[in-house]
């Protein structure tokens, strides 16, 4: 499943070729054993075998759903023996930025279940739809879905009127118990820059060096450096992202091992933020909240898959790849949490 | 405004159409013998004729045209008319509701008369007053709403009825009364009411009370305001009659009636930090014999019994009633459902009853370390949880009601089911408050929910239940088997069988 060297695309008539790929770790999915992920320029904005390769040629803005059934939502765009292959729009739901093929799963199951969202109401049967198939979905990723749904929840507040107190610690409470759990189960990563006033590019610069250089690292430090109890599975997660050469750079320090506690502060600090917005609440705050932890987001996906395939190109153009690709999230501060970037960078790199 | 005419019109309007009250002979009534969870029927539907009482007044309709034009539409119900609470009185004499848009709409029972003794049991609208309004909080620039979270009957001392009504951070005193007689007469006033010329008063004449028609009128008493930094969610009126309660998110308040610009905090659990925050207040309720004891419960599944005569700060309880956790049940959600809607004492004051998102568990206060019993209200729904909380279903506040007897308890469902659970016979049935079956004084149909894979002919399935009709409040009359469910903006009446 790893093949650092293939290389696919998808032709606009849907064929498969196997050019100018990006190439993300495996990572299970509902309903299927293994799974690969491609991104490549969809269809929308040029064919593929004119597409450019290398890092710019990742679009922005960034498509990367946030849940498996945004992806599932609409039926697959072909069905073979081999694979099944989605397409992923962007946040419009209109522009085709990327596919997305799945090898080795049932097809029956993914097919039904996409047939199956078009009929359901929406918001329905997130879990119905989850649970009914075939196939036990992978605890983990229901639960990233999980906390990603409550985050959402936290900050949707109601704009006039008060939110409801008992609904809103009744949440917080849900997503501290995942953070917990996620945290003995070592998958929950946190980096934490070395000064509160660091500029939100070093940080993204940091992450960079979370998915970069961690082979490097892995050389450096023993795995159980890394925290209380982390999974080996993290690990060879992180080693998949093909990282061609490991690049030595100043930052590589900030990749510091947290422990628990920190984890918990950086968290509880996105939590605060929130029942600080809640209890003291005025229009604008939550805006400001919500529209920061948003941009941030997205941004850092962008960066992050431009990272990944920069690695490929060379090191050299790693660095200026994301300079150029990543702008500085608009109105962003320090309050960017640290607890969504690594969230971020999870979906993205999960095992 | 002629409060005569409205309430003339009201009670005129709830005769109207057939599916209000029983027009014609009822079918015979079979002798089956219904306890509890027997046989029940429907006796009337009422819809609180807000948008018909403001045609009304202002023009002269046929008030037949409006009611079949209003009426036609099964869908027609502004958000103004969801019915957020229901009580009956002391008596069971009076049932009011309260409303989205801030009003309270009282019923009262249609008076037994020999000749018509099947319309015994029936509700007519006895008076509708606007309790509270919509007010912005100018420091937060935050809404409150307007929606009646609770209402709370005290016992009749004389003519006059009192209800305690509450929004989200004021509590009124309402006082209803009756109005049969009219002064005339007056030796100063002519009959508009415009003063006399003193020098056309020649005689002496005192003014005579002549009856007229009924006016029912409702005037605030008391504003007990300002009290409350989070949402009120509960308020219980205390056995000495003198004082009652006030319980809001993080605190609670004591009040004497006579009092309103001072309170007594007796419970506080905001912690100092708001950071550290886990848990709320969700319901509260005193004792109802003794007027020092009280419960509150939490939104983390516990309950806790207060003694006022401990301390003046009852942030230590003499009980705590917790129920240990299923560790096979365990899952991200189970603190979410272990949240306590509602808690009830049983009128013996020995039970108290605790609802919580998928059961119903009757509490003896002398245990505190689990519930004597639990009862299964919609255990289907445990599969769905992760659905319900996407949509935020879950975490809907459903009550729950005893009977006179403390026999048999209710709450609702979803898909306007509601379920009794009797306690005696362990039987329990599910009921549904339809508009399809509403024919007057048809029997409940028994309903059940397929759970497994092969649904028989009247079952429904879990998939096809309707999230969006729920039953949060009902009430039960407190000596006869009459309860009130309210669906929306619907509220039935149904009556067990048996007369």
């Amino acid at each position: 499943m790893q093949d650092a060297k293939s290389r696919f695309s998808i032709s606009r008539e849907g064929t498969v070729s196997r050019k100018g790929a990006r190439k993300c770790p495996p990572a299970s999915g509902p309903g299927f054993q293994a799974q690969t992920l491609y991104f490549t320029p969809g269809p929308g904005a040029a064919a593929a075998a004119d597409a450019p390769r290398g890092p710019q040629a990742l679009l922005q803005p960034p498509c990367l759903p946030v849940f498996w059934d945004d992806i599932f939502r609409r039926p697959p765009e072909r069905v073979t023996e081999a694979f099944t292959l989605f397409c992923l729009k962007d946040l419009s739901q209109e522009r085709a930025c990327g596919w997305l093929k799945v090898v080795g799963m049932r097809q029956g199951t993914m097919f039904a279940r996409g047939l199956k969202r078009k009929s359901a109401e929406d918001g329905e049967d997130v879990e119905g739809g989850l649970a009914g198939t075939q196939a036990t979905p992978s605890y983990s990723l229901q639960r990233q879905s999980l906390l990603d749904m409550s985050l959402v929840k936290l900050q949707l507040c109601h704009m006039l009127v008060e939110p409801n107190l008992c609904r809103s610690v009744l949440i917080a409470n849900t997503v501290r118990q995942i953070q917990e759990e996620m945290t003995q189960d070592g998958t929950w990563r946190v980096l934490a820059p070395q000064a509160a006033g660091r500029a939100p590019l070093d940080r993204l610069v940091s992450t960079e060096i979370l998915c970069r250089s961690v082979r490097e690292q892995e050389g450096e430090r023993p795995a159980a450096d890394v925290g209380d109890g982390r999974t080996p599975g993290l690990v060879p997660g992180l080693s998949a992202v093909p990282s061609a050469q490991a690049l030595r750079s100043p930052q590589s320090s900030l990749w510091e091992v947290d422990s628990s506690r920190e984890n918990r502060g950086g968290f509880q600090k996105s939590l605060d933020q929130i029942f600080e917005t809640l209890e003291s609440k005025t229009p604008g705050s939550v805006e400001e909240l919500f529209s920061d932890v948003d941009s941030s987001y997205y941004d850092l996906d962008a960066v992050l898959t431009g990272m990944v395939g920069s690695t490929q190109s060379g090191h050299g153009s790693g660095l200026q790849a994301f300079t150029a690709a990543a702008t500085p999230p608009p109105g962003s501060s320090c309050r960017s949490d640290l607890g969504e970037l690594d969230h971020a960078v999870e979906i993205l790199v999960e095992t | 405004m002629a409060r005569n005419h409205a309430g003339q019109f009201y009670s005129g309007f709830n005769r109207l159409g057939p599916w209000c009250s029983p027009s014609g002979s009822p079918a015979p009534l079979s002798c089956e013998t219904g306890c509890g969870e027997g046989s029940w029927i429907l006796v009337c539907r009422l819809l609180v004729p807000t948008q018909v009482s403001l045609l009304s007044m202002e023009e002269d309709i046929d008030t037949r045209k409006i009611n079949n034009s209003f009426l036609r539409d099964h869908s027609y119900a502004t958000e103004a008319d969801i019915i957020s609470t229901v009580e009956f009185n002391h008596t069971g004499e009076l049932l009011a509701t309260g409303d989205k848009g801030g009003r309270v709409v009282i019923f009262q029972r249609e008076q037994e008369s020999k000749n018509q003794v099947h319309r015994r049991g029936e509700y007519n609208v006895y008076s509708t007053f606007q309790s509270h309004e919509p007010e912005f909080d100018y420091l937060k620039s935050l809404e409150i709403e307007e929606k009646i979270n609770k209402i709370r009957w005290l016992p009749q001392q004389n003519a006059a009825y009192f209800l305690l009504s509450t929004n989200d951070k004021t509590v009124k005193l309402w006082k209803v009364s009756e109005r049969d007689k009219r002064p005339e007469g007056y030796n100063l006033k002519d009959e508009e009411g415009r003063l006399r010329d003193p020098a056309t008063i020649t005689t002496l004449r005192v003014p005579v009370l002549r009856p007229m028609d009924l006016m029912v009128e409702a005037t605030p008493r008391r504003v007990f305001a300002n009290a409350h930094t989070y949402h009120i969610n509960s308020i219980s009126v205390n056995s000495d009659y003198e004082t009652y309660m006030s319980a809001d998110d993080l605190r609670i308040n004591l009040w004497n009636f006579e009092i309103t610009n001072q309170s007594f905090n007796i419970v506080d659990i905001k912690p100092a930090n708001m950071e550290e925050l886990t848990e709320v207040i969700t319901a509260a309720e005193f004792h109802p014999h003794h007027c020092n004891s009280f419960v509150y419960s939490s939104s983390k599944g516990t309950i806790r019994l207060c003694d006022m005569r401990a301390s003046a700060l009852c942030d230590r309880h003499s009980k705590f009633f917790e129920e240990p956790e299923d560790p096979s049940n365990r899952s991200f959600f189970s603190e979410i459902i272990s949240s306590i809607s509602d808690v009830k004492f049983s009128h013996s004051g020995r039970y108290i009853m605790t609802r919580d998102y998928l059961t119903v568990k009757v509490w003896d206060l002398n245990m505190e370390n689990r519930p004597i019993e639990t009862y299964q209200v919609h255990d289907y729904l445990r599969s769905k949880l992760c659905s319900l909380y996407e949509n935020d279903c879950i975490f809907d506040k459903f009550e729950c009601v005893w009977n006179g007897s403390d026999s048999v308890i209710m709450t609702g469902s979803y898909n306007n089911f509601f379920r009794m659970f009797d306690r005696n016979t362990k039987r329990d049935v599910t009921l549904e408050a339809s508009r399809e079956n509403s024919k007057p004084r048809a029997i409940l149909k028994p309903r059940k929910v397929c759970v497994g894979g092969k649904r028989r002919k009247d079952e429904i399935s879990v998939d096809s239940l309707d999230f969006s009709k729920k039953i949060l409040h009902t009430a039960w009359h407190p000596s006869e088997n009459i309860i009130a469910v309210a669906a929306t903006n619907n509220l039935y009446i149904f009556q067990d069988k048996v007369n």
